[in-house]
């Protein structure tokens, strides 16, 4: 066209679009608004690895610099998800070692990573930058030797949550004197030790050096030698927080400390002395992210350290903390924006520290801008839901688990469904909700009335029938993700919502009554469907026509063909409803 | 939604048809995953008020939602405190300074009692439900959670641990009214 701008005018004005929301409108324009867009994309996620296959994204995109991608579900983190399922890292990697040799970043989430994947990353990018491996499995430390060893100008190796085999803490070592280049490290999942000398002299040759999230193996000792060599730091996670009561360690380490002026995130804290929690506390006021959900700490102590940071935004910690800690963070923390609570007694039968639901509505009440909350316990009630909902109508994640799976309100025995209806309906802008406790129906209706910005439901032991799963499909426009175990959800809701399901990123049902059929019939309906029936028992064919999948995994995906990787006990299902499995 | 959804409480193939939902605060027990009943569907367990105390519930997989590596972690913490003591401080009535104890040594009352006695050359006696520590000038009392003054020996030694702060023993006229007859 004769007025059209020149191509490279139009890559220079998308070169400011970095939301991927832009980027996609951008595409739809015109073909070559798509075609320009496409050769000037530099950065993608892929939500669900299985949505699209390599050959797609390296066929549409062929330039990229940094990939971020999701592999498992989310409840795979509770064990949900089979050992073997899928989500392995080496297809992706392999292709794009190919058509991408200046690959700069690889994020990802959930995936199988094999020292193999590693390695290939180490050899076959030469300008690689960063590597954040959240929650991923498969590799040894092994595969991180050759990061260390081959990656010349790496800033960010951040291991995340991961589980890794831990060989030897020889790894750290592999990093060669001419790397200075670090801004990053994540090693706090891993078990055993690194050589010391090669640490200090690796901190002290990084001057770029903001993270730096030690293990547990790193004793307090050689912490302030540690963070003598880097003052800059932005975010540091310790190692094991005790030792033998001793003044010099002590002064040695709040001198260290007093030098950090930066410091804006602290983490670790195993096995904590509290003697020593004061050597922290020159940094305190700067301190706006705070993470104590590994450190068994008296609430006395807890509270003095929080009273110190004044300026405290996130707050992670273990029920040690007691109601009255909470009271006392309200007072204190006027900036909180996010709070987890963990349980320091996951399966006990019964309480073992006074923290109840008290502790989250006093929370709720003194701090203005809370927005995020996971929290634990062992009580609740609808009188407290509703003060939480009027006093924080900002919440825009809330995630409550009450240990007990079917807990009613405890004062009145009645269901948690108006505590929860109460959240729905006040917190207008909320994007995930997780409910446990004792609900009904009617939770689910209210939810599909209210919760219009919903993106992320996590339901467990709730509801009645196959109207609570048809008010949430129908009702929540945002809806993306949805998980399910042991809920009487079955057909019929699946079916009259089956267009619902290619408008979200996926559905997980486990321990509900679905059946095979079913499942088939989606398939057929919904061809841009991968329907996956997970199931252990064996061919779900074989068993009685109305007989339940342990789980069923739906997900829309670009990529017709089926999965090539899935081991014998899922079963994918397409468009013919032929049966499909290894 | 299709008229004949048949509503109701608990799951399909169980013997509870529980056609007042309103009424009933009490649901099937969420299942194991391996507990399924020969056609598939997870067998329901019913709890009826009838039952005398509640079974301990199995473990749920996956149940309470916590990450793997946390659990280690709380397992870990637990550990740890199992193995570190209770040390309270412990005063007497008159006495220039205070001694600290560390209650998890001691088995039980009569055991914590005696090394009390040793400690600060004293005779505390016996105790009895109805008259305290008749008989002595002095009674051992404990500051609990809720900071209230509490007679030694009144609740089970496992509670007592739990709740104990810090140690007193009080003697003459004060410790009239913690039930010390005088």
């Amino acid at each position: 066209m004769a007025y059209s701008f020149p191509e490279e005018v139009l890559e220079h004005v998308f070169s400011f679009l970095s939301s991927d929301r832009d980027r996609n409108a951008v595409s739809l324009v015109c073909k070559s608004w798509y075609d320009i867009e496409r050769w000037c994309r530099r950065r993608i996620f892929v939500g669900n690895c299985y949505a699209v296959s390599p050959e797609i994204v390296i066929r549409r995109f062929p330039e990229l610099r940094a990939v971020e991608m999701k592999g498992k579900p989310h409840f795979a983190d509770f064990n949900l998800v089979p050992e073997g399922w899928g989500a392995y890292a080496y297809p992706w990697i392999a292709a794009m070692a190919e058509a991408y040799p200046f690959l700069e970043e690889i994020k990802l989430k959930r995936m199988v990573v094999t020292d193999e994947s590693l390695e290939l990353i180490s050899k076959s990018y030469k300008n690689f930058k960063v590597l954040v491996l959240t929650s991923c499995e498969g590799f040894t430390t092994d595969g991180l030797a050759s990061i260390a060893a081959n990656c010349r100008h790496l800033r960010e190796l951040d291991l995340r949550e991961s589980e890794v085999e831990d060989l030897s803490g020889h790894w750290l070592s592999h990093f060669p004197d001419s790397c200075t280049s670090l801004v990053s490290l994540n090693m706090s999942c891993l078990g055993s030790e690194v050589s010391f000398s090669a640490l200090e002299r690796l901190v002290a040759r990084s001057p770029n050096l903001r993270t730096l999230r030690l293990n547990r193996a790193v004793p307090l000792e050689r912490l302030a030698n540690l963070i003598r060599r880097a003052p800059q730091l932005v975010e540091l996670g310790t190692g094991a927080y005790s030792a033998e009561i001793r003044s010099d360690t002590f002064s040695n380490l709040a001198d260290a400390f007093s030098a950090c002026k930066q410091l804006k995130t602290l983490s670790g804290f195993w096995d904590v002395v509290p003697s020593y929690l004061p050597a922290m506390y020159s940094v305190c006021s700067g301190i706006t992210s705070l993470n104590l959900s590994y450190a068994a700490i008296p609430s006395s102590d807890l509270v003095k350290l929080i009273n110190q940071c004044q300026n405290l935004q996130r707050l992670w910690v273990l029920d040690y903390i007691e109601d009255s800690g909470l009271d006392a963070l309200a007072a204190s923390c006027k900036g909180l924006q996010e709070l987890r609570v963990f349980p320091s007694d996951p399966f006990g039968a019964e309480p073992n520290v006074p923290l109840t639901e008290q502790g989250l509505v006093s929370v709720s009440e003194g701090c203005p801008k809370l927005e995020s909350v996971l929290y634990f316990c062992r009580q609740m009630s609808n009188a407290a839901l509703i003060a939480i909902a009027k006093n924080r109508p900002n919440f825009i994640r809330f995630r409550l688990c009450i240990i007990d799976p079917q807990a009613p309100d405890y004062l009145t025995l009645e269901p948690l469904d108006t505590g929860f209806g109460a959240i729905v309906e006040n917190c207008k802008e909320l994007r995930r909700l997780s409910m446990t406790g004792l609900l009904t129906d009617r939770v689910f209706k209210y939810i599909g009335s209210h919760a219009k910005k919903l993106e992320m439901l996590s339901v467990a032991f709730a509801g009645d029938s196959d109207l609570g799963l048809h008010h949430v499909l129908s009702g929540c426009d945002s809806l993306r993700k949805l998980e399910i175990r042991d809920c009487p959800f079955g057909d019929k809701a699946l079916l009259a919502n089956a267009a619902k399901l290619e408008t979200m990123r996926s559905l997980w049902m486990s321990s509900c009554f679905v059946s095979f059929g079913a499942c088939k019939l989606l398939a057929q309906k919904m061809p841009r469907l991968n329907v996956e029936v997970i199931d252990e028992r064996g061919p779900p064919e074989s068993r009685p026509e109305g007989c339940s999948v342990e789980r069923v995994y739906v997900y829309r995906t670009v990529d017709s063909r089926q999965r090539l990787d899935r081991p014998d006990f899922v079963w994918t299902l397409d468009e013919d409803s032929s049966l499909r499995y290894s | 939604m299709p008229a004949d959804l048949n509503l109701r409480l608990g799951l399909p193939g169980s013997d509870q048809t529980d056609v007042d939902a309103a009424k009933s605060n009490k649901r099937a027990s969420p299942e194991k995953a391996e507990d399924t009943a020969s056609n598939g569907v997870p067998a329901a367990k019913s709890a009826d008020d009838h039952e005398t105390a509640p079974a301990p519930k199995a473990q749920i997989v996956g149940w309470p939602p916590v990450k793997s590596y946390r659990k280690s972690t709380a397992a870990a913490v637990k550990k740890a405190e199992a193995e570190s003591g209770m040390y309270v401080k412990v005063s007497m009535d008159g006495a220039p300074y205070l001694r600290k104890i560390d209650i998890k040594l001691y088995n039980g009352y009569s055991h914590l009692l005696t090394a009390l006695e040793d400690m600060f050359k004293l005779s505390i006696g016996e105790y009895s439900e109805r008259e305290g520590y008749k008989g002595s000038e002095y009674a051992p009392a404990y500051e609990d959670k809720d900071g209230d003054l509490m007679l030694v020996g009144d609740v089970p030694w496992e509670m007592f641990m739990s709740s104990c702060k810090r140690l007193r023993i009080m003697r003459g006229a004060d410790a009239r009214g913690l039930g010390c007859a005088q």
